[in-house]
């Protein structure tokens, strides 16, 4: 409990090396088990049937045919679900959403399933399944939605937050603003003011592996889940609330995931696995579809910002404001607020105004990615910022470095920062060679700042040492990107051991105390915090027992480099004991030896980037590509460098993706029309150049080794550092994103016109 | 005492005041004076609310004690990726 | 339905299985010889997870049925390293890094090896156009780029 959490600006002897990763051997031979990989005795196949309507009311579902269909042994629909939520706002949106109750809300909507003996008979059950709708109008633009005659998706919402309770319900659910100084006042004194509207587009977090799991209730009540989450333990609770269950008696295993990004720490099909598996009296089988993951499961907001800011002649911004509506799907979120937060975050601004709106839209529910909200609003805000540094003739990395935030400024989101890392990735960008590198014809240069918060969060680890003097550590955080390794690095570091003799396993929620959701870029941050509180339990002990064995005081033995010493020159004559040595006495020394950890690691450090890229654009087509790219971040400490280095990468290629190509795309009929990677295009390989990565460490007071949470802040920059590329290529403004061929040549073409 | 500012949105529940001077030791009973002073803010520290402690934001350590003189701001508890 | 009875070799062995007509390999591999390497990341050829080698071609088995597996040959992951003996590719893989939530990495390795069994000396393009077709979300490329240029080094040098 007495766990120190401050820097402690030590050397490192294993953290900040590079070796393999633990679970690597499984994954690159085809061994390692993800979600679709488990299966149990009996399992039957579980599908959902969905709601082919933007909005409609569900009047009557018969399921007889498909009861009476040779195989089937459950169907179930939101009568088997029964409201258990007992007034939690937040819970009765995931329950109507894992199945809709009256309404139907978005197409994809699940409205009920079956569970059969295999997957032919599970599709032709739901064929049989009879819904009759009375399709109501629907709306999934979210401006439009935003508009007073627009058709309502629940009309129990009035709008939150306004000084006066409004007298009509609306599906705008909520305002929120954030913000110091005087913007009037600020404005007044600028003499150059930039003034723009953006609109970026809805996309998924386009993880390779479906949503899967299996479920088994038994009938004493009883259950286990095996599936791919970012967070068991938040599952757990989740699934044991909607579903009755006492959450200690319902094991969830989290499988390997195949990626997340935000899109797993959501339920969906959980629920409606262990309601079938429940019903059927049998293990259930339920992996999603790749076309059932795009319509029913992710997405982010879309959006529509609006953004002033105002600067003097010498360089300085006297104001700034934002106005961001973002699309939460038909339930209520908090996605407008957090990019009302992160707006300007990077900026020292005396006079600064966000007013973020929560907007209801026939769209599946906004779920998390990577850094929610903030791309979006990074993009609206560093495009204004780098027009207002063409307007005033000042160079926009100059522009931004005059401007940007560092210890002891107030964020524009309320708090003062401490010790930060904008204004050095500023500089290492000035003089990265990537910025004085020649541009051809028809190429244009961005760069663009990003920020994020990172958290922290319950967490909980296990280090037991086995006799041989092997170490394994069960840790609670999903591992979404090589934490094995990084934890493993941190529990050597701490123990002065080898690498080698580290085992990292993420334990189901049976065999440790309770651990948040991974998300926030928290997995390393927060159970490394936990790794080296557990390690230094089991020094104490390690140091007891060879007291012991020596038998001298506790208080005359210190542990250095992976040993015991017997410290003072009376103890001459004592050989330093070895970690091995001591495990291997340790059935007659007092047992085991094992270390814990039950924390709640606050203090999670604020991380900042900034990226550079070059794009080519055709003239005649649109067509873009990314020639050169690179990005500057902090990570406080990069634990394992080669997984920060691919956390970078991997962000950047994701912005990337969503600055050109992805978007969810709605027909007037409400109705999805791209569900698939055909038609929702992710980067290619051949897409992308090789990704540039500088890693910066400035070390975050708040953690022992000044660990920062890397995972997120690396999707911020991109939508706007493309955006800037874009429009410094064709010379036009670019506003809307994606910047696919299409709109681009719009673009082109509207500027042609005047 | 410490000086306590909260973010817009929760001023508005909080008599339309941003900024309250609270004798309060730790989160836990900075939370509690609140809640006795406006009702209405109780919903909201249900929801989350962090606390950023010069700078520091806490989600969760409501044993934190507030050292005199802090720089004490209240933020809405945010979802991540 | 009548079940298609199969007799093909899988990674060098002989395997025999009974499977429906409109039953894809990748159905075949993973749901009836517990080969769950392969990956069904879309089911519609668009992201190649479920990547195999049938009779010397790279093919996505979502898009392959189980009986178009009679006589041939077929590779999957499972048969990519001998023995204990991890294939170059396999090697690099993990040295470089170039895999994050390993999902995908499967279907990478076997277009991978594809890839260089045809073109030993890639340059950077044509790695990036061989293995276009396998998605992967979570490292942007650039450290399987690298993965796949050591490991052709190491093979010509082998």
């Amino acid at each position: 409990m007495n766990f120190d959490p401050r820097y402690s600006g030590r050397n490192f002897s294993s953290v900040g090396t590079r070796p393999i990763r633990p679970d690597g051997i499984d994954k690159v031979t085809g061994r390692a088990r993800y979600g679709a990989d488990f299966n149990m005795a009996g399992q039957l196949v579980g599908r959902i049937l969905r709601s082919p309507h933007a909005h409609a009311v569900i009047k009557k579902i018969d399921t007889s045919k498909a009861e009476k269909l040779a195989g089937v042994k459950a169907v179930i629909t939101a009568k088997d679900l029964p409201d258990l939520t007992d007034g939690d706002a937040a819970m009765y949106d995931i329950l109507d959403n894992s199945m809709a109750r009256t309404k139907a809300l978005y197409d994809g909507h699940a409205v009920a399933a079956v569970a059969a003996i295999d997957a032919r008979i599970a599709r032709q059950a739901l064929k049989l399944i009879e819904v009759d709708y009375e399709v109501l109008p629907h709306i999934t633009d979210v401006d439009e939605a935003a508009q007073h005659h627009a058709p309502l998706i629940n009309d129990q919402i009035f709008t939150e937050g306004l000084e006066e309770k409004p007298a009509k319900p609306s599906n705008v659910t909520k305002r929120t603003q954030f913000g110091h100084g005087d913007v009037h006042k600020g404005f007044a004194q600028a003499d150059f003011i930039v003034e723009r509207s953006f609109k970026t587009e809805q996309t998924h977090q386009g993880y390779i592996e479906p949503h899967a799991c299996v479920a088994s209730v038994n009938p004493d009540g009883t259950a286990d889940l095996w599936v791919c989450t970012q967070g068991h333990f938040v599952y757990r609770q989740h699934c044991a609330q909607l579903l009755g269950l006492e959450a200690s008696k319902l094991r969830v295993t989290s499988s390997e995931i195949g990626g997340g990004f935000g899109g797993k720490t959501h339920v969906w099909a959980e629920p409606v696995a262990l309601a079938l598996s429940r019903k059927a009296g049998r293990p259930v089988k339920l992996v999603m579809t790749r076309d059932e993951v795009f319509r029913a499961s992710g997405p982010t907001s879309a959006t529509s910002i609006d953004v002033k800011i105002g600067a003097r002649k010498d360089g300085t911004i006297t104001a700034a404001e934002a106005t961001l509506r973002y699309s939460c799907g038909p339930y209520a979120g908090s996605w407008a607020e957090i990019g009302a937060m992160t707006a300007f975050a990077c900026y020292n601004l005396e006079n600064v105004k966000t007013v973020g709106y929560e907007v209801l839209v026939n769209r599946p529910k906004t779920a998390a990615y990577r850094a929610p909200s903030a791309p979006m609003a990074a993009f609206a805000v560093e495009s204004a910022v780098d027009e207002l540094a063409h307007e005033l003739g000042m160079n926009a990395v100059d522009f931004r470095i005059k401007n940007a935030a560092q210890e002891g400024t107030r964020a524009s989101y309320g708090p003062v920062y401490g010790p930060i890392g904008i204004g050095p990735t500023l500089e290492a960008v000035k003089n990265h060679p990537h910025m004085k590198a020649p541009l051809k014809a028809n190429q244009g240069r961005g760069m663009a700042c990003g920020f994020w918060f990172n958290f922290g969060g319950q967490t909980c680890t296990d280090l037991n040492i086995g006799m041989d003097g092997s170490v394994s550590l069960a840790v609670g955080t999903v591992d979404v990107g090589g934490s094995r390794a990084s934890l493993s690095l941190v529990a050597a570091e701490e123990l002065g051991i080898d690498y080698s003799q580290v085992k990292a396993i993420v334990a189901d929620t049976s065999s440790l105390g309770y651990n948040d959701m991974t998300d926030g870029s928290r997995g390393t941050f927060s159970s490394s915090m936990a790794t080296i509180s557990a390690a230094r339990n089991a020094i104490k002990i390690l140091r007891d027992r060879a007291a012991q064995m020596w038998d001298i005081p506790v208080d005359d033995v210190v542990w250095e480099k992976g040993h015991a010493i017997a410290k003072g020159e009376k103890y001459g004559n004592l050989s330093p004991l070895s970690l091995k040595d001591i495990a291997a006495k340790s059935g007659t020394t007092g047992g085991p030896i094992a270390g814990h950890s039950e924390l709640v690691a606050d203090g999670a450090g604020v991380s900042f980037a900034t990226h550079i890229c070059d794009i080519e654009v055709d003239p005649e087509t649109g067509a873009t590509r990314v020639i050169r790219y690179t990005v500057v971040q902090d990570a406080g400490k990069a634990v394992h460098p080669t997984y920060v280095e691919g956390q970078y990468q991997g962000g950047a290629a994701q912005g990337i993706g969503w600055a050109l190509n992805e978007e969810y795309i709605y027909g007037k009929d409400g109705r999805l029309q791209n569900a698939g990677f055909l038609d929702y295009r992710i980067p290619v390989c051949s897409d992308l150049p090789m990704i540039d990565t500088q890693i910066l460490e400035i070390p975050n007071p708040n953690h022992p080794y000044g660990v920062r949470g890397v995972g997120e802040t690396s999707i911020v920059p991109p939508l706007a550092a493309i955006a800037n590329a874009v429009s410094n290529a064709v010379g036009v403004r670019m506003t809307h994103i994606p910047m696919s061929p299409p709109r681009i040549l719009a673009a082109l073409d509207a500027e042609r016109e005047g | 005492m410490v000086e306590v500012t909260l973010w817009g949105s929760l001023s508005a529940v909080a008599g339309g005041k941003s900024r309250h001077d609270i004798e309060a030791k730790d989160i836990r009973e900075l939370f509690r004076k609140l809640a006795e002073q406006y009702p209405g803010i109780e919903p909201w520290i249900d929801r989350g609310i962090a606390v950023a402690i010069d700078g520091t934001i806490y989600r969760d350590t409501w044993s934190k004690e507030l050292p005199p003189g802090a720089e004490i701001f209240l933020l809405p508890r945010l979802a991540g990726g | 339905m009548a079940g298609v009875a199969v007799s093909t070799t899988i990674n060098g062995d002989a395997v025999e299985y009974l499977c429906q007509p409109d039953e894809t390999l990748l159905e075949v591999l993973r749901d009836r010889l517990g080969l769950t390497g392969a990956k069904e990341g879309c089911g519609t050829g668009d992201c190649g997870a479920c990547s195999v080698i049938v009779d010397g071609r790279l093919v996505c088995s979502c898009l392959v049925l189980g009986a178009e597996a009679e006589g041939r040959k077929v590779e999957t992951i499972e048969g990519m390293a001998h023995g204990d003996q991890l294939h170059p590719l396999q090697q690099k893989f993990l040295e470089h890094a170039a895999l994050q939530c390993g999902i995908c990495t499967p279907g990478f390795l076997i277009a991978a090896k594809d890839l260089l069994e045809k073109n030993p000396s890639p340059t950077e393009e044509e790695i990036r156009f061989g293995l276009a077709g396998n998605l992967c979300r979570c490292t942007g490329y650039d450290k399987i780029v690298r993965a796949v240029q050591d490991a052709a080094e190491v093979m010509k040098g082998a």
